[in-house]
């Protein structure tokens, strides 16, 4: 059976490259970068010469890249690290209502010890308002932390804007960049943010490899205390072969950049122009232009995200939803929900993002599959039997 | 594989799908915003279950569970379709999921609504409907709720889902009201 995985956002396949430049590190090369004899030396200088390959990809210094265990903890780290270094100028932090939950749940969790957050409104597309922004900034913020983009439905927000008015108040801003880093250009000094959370998983490199961009004389504190590894500020001994993996990744993603830009971009747009036209009422989720060359998300009225995603799966094609069923919470996805979708309809919420390897066949294939799937859902909900009734009379 | 082969037997091949259009009966239970929506139609004849449709819009096991429900009841007298159990319909698909226990397993509940609609049309005696049948109810004042995010508006509870029965209990408690299971605080 064909194989079509379309579920970009929640692993890439490592790249054979990456793999390669990886192996060494599980089998001779397994010194401690922290020891001071040649095996230890010898993993040192790959774990440095990572660091610059990833900073080379966000356009930053090496000493501003400090390695995690995933996007998740650099999320965490700049969240939690960020607030509590700046708690005597006060408590509040600014947040959209469409962040990832390692952000939204690490402001929950600093509100245990007294900080406070708003959340900033998204409209119908996801996008924040920078206006917004600025008018949900207080005296006593510390922090404005805004996705870059929306892993749910690939909306390109206006970092760099909303960091011109973070400048002009004088509070720091975060920007969780995981989706974004290595599938469009980034650099963090046109965006002019004060730090930046990007995982290796997101573009063809290994899981457990994170990294948290913080600009130089930001003042962040350790989340993780213990050793002298990364400056001080994130203990532990390095994951080497991962750290070496995403800096390779890091590398053939800034070369390749901007083919596998347009190549993915045609894609999208072929599924995005004509799965409406297979399909009826099924409608695109976050910004039609300003969104991930990668990602294509709809909401498909009256059936089920898991429901599809498994019996998709049964033709071979891999995806992803935002629907309740398909979240071990329960919960309508939060970012569906914040752009005034309602709940029945953001249950049929599915997500196709590609990979490098993603061929016109496979969306031509797709496009095929998916009419009968949804057609025999559709017969089996309530909701489209009484939306025929309705539309007869 | 998060479900059971029979779970997906039931899924992919699901019994009884449809209306009918002359039901003697019809339930209905769940909202889009609890996940799933079940609708139950049926046939009674004899005081047997002659025919059972179910409709379903909801995940895998939303759609498993009304089919072998519709699949368990189907001929029987309507008092033994009444001693049909979520857990009962649980064991029948050789588990579920524990967070599918609450949301997805209302099965039972659409048979039983249907039932109930069946007898109050004939005037026939009462019978009880599981109080889970037709939303979602705050496990503390028993009120009706919009959902986990909106908590329980009745008596003000923050709601959540516990981890090992899946049954909705009062957020930052130490232990689930429904199974006793200790609760990490975090």
């Amino acid at each position: 059976m064909r194989q079509v995985y379309l579920d970009h956002i929640a692993a890439t396949p490592l790249d054979p490259q990456v793999l390669e430049a990886m192996l060494p590190f599980f089998r001779d090369k397994f010194g401690n970068p922290q020891s001071l004899h040649s095996a230890g030396q010898e993993a040192f200088l790959a774990l440095e010469e990572a660091r610059s390959r990833v900073a080379r990809l966000i356009g930053a210094d090496d000493a501003e890249v400090f390695f995690t265990s995933s996007g998740s903890e650099a999320n965490n780290f700049a969240l939690k690290g960020m607030s509590r270094a700046r708690r005597d100028k006060g408590h509040h932090l600014v947040l959209s209502a469409i962040e990832h939950q390692s952000i939204l749940h690490s402001a929950k969790s600093l509100e245990k010890s007294g900080f406070s957050s708003t959340l900033v409104p998204v409209d119908k597309d996801g996008l924040v308002d920078p206006e917004a922004v600025r008018k949900a900034i207080q005296k006593e913020t510390v922090l404005v932390s805004v996705i870059l983009a929306s892993n749910e439905v690939g909306t390109v927000e206006p970092v760099a804007e909303i960091a011109r008015i973070c400048r002009a108040a004088g509070v720091p801003l975060h920007t969780d960049a995981v989706a974004a880093v290595g599938n469009i250009p980034v650099d963090v000094k046109e965006l002019g943010v004060d730090a930046l959370s990007l995982a290796a998983d997101q573009f063809y490199g290994p899981k457990g490899s994170g990294a948290l961009f913080v600009k130089k004389g930001a003042r962040l504190l350790p989340l993780i205390d213990g050793g002298i590894q990364e400056g001080g500020r994130r203990a532990g001994t390095e994951n080497v072969a991962g750290i070496v993996g995403m800096g390779k990744a890091a590398e053939i993603a800034q070369a390749r950049m901007s083919e596998r830009q347009e190549r993915m971009k045609t894609l999208r747009d072929r599924l995005i122009d004509r799965l409406p036209q297979k399909v009826d009422r099924v409608y695109l989720t976050g910004h039609r232009e300003r969104r991930l060359p990668h990602h294509a998300s709809f909401c498909i009225e009256f059936i089920e995200g898991e429901a599809m995603l498994l019996n998709l799966d049964m033709k071979g094609i891999a995806v992803s939803s935002g629907s309740a069923c398909t979240s071990r919470a329960l919960k309508a996805s939060h970012v569906l929900l914040a752009m005034g979708i309602d709940h029945a309809l953001a249950q049929g919420s599915l997500v196709f993002s590609l990979v490098e390897s993603t061929t016109a066949e496979d969306i031509d294939y797709l496009l095929e599959v998916i009419p009968p799937v949804f057609d025999r859902l559709r017969k089996m909900s309530p909701l489209y039997t009484k939306f025929l009734e309705e539309s007869q009379k | 594989m998060i479900y059971t082969d029979k779970v997906m037997d039931h899924f992919q091949n699901p019994r009884n799908v449809g209306v009918i259009k002359d039901a003697d009966g019809i339930g209905q239970v769940g909202n889009p915003v609890c996940g799933d929506m079940m609708s139950f139609y049926i046939k009674v004849k004899d005081n047997k279950l002659e025919d059972i449709k179910f409709q379903t819009f909801g995940c895998g096991a939303a759609i498993a569970v009304s089919s072998i429900v519709s699949e368990i009841a189907m001929g029987r007298t309507l008092e033994d379709a009444m001693k049909i159990t979520n857990e009962i319909v649980a064991e029948e698909l050789g588990g579920l999921p524990k967070n599918k226990l609450h949301c997805s397993n209302l099965g039972a509940d659409a048979l039983h609504a249907a039932i109930a609609d069946y007898r109050k049309k004939h005037a026939a005696e009462k019978t009880e409907v599981s109080p889970e049948a037709g939303k979602c109810y705050c496990p503390y004042c028993e009120g009706p709720i919009e959902g986990l995010e909106a908590g329980c508006t009745a008596c003000n509870v923050e709601l959540e889902e516990c981890p090992h029965c899946g049954n909705l209990t009062k957020k930052g408690d130490e232990k689930c009201a429904k199974c006793g299971a200790d609760l990490e605080a975090d």
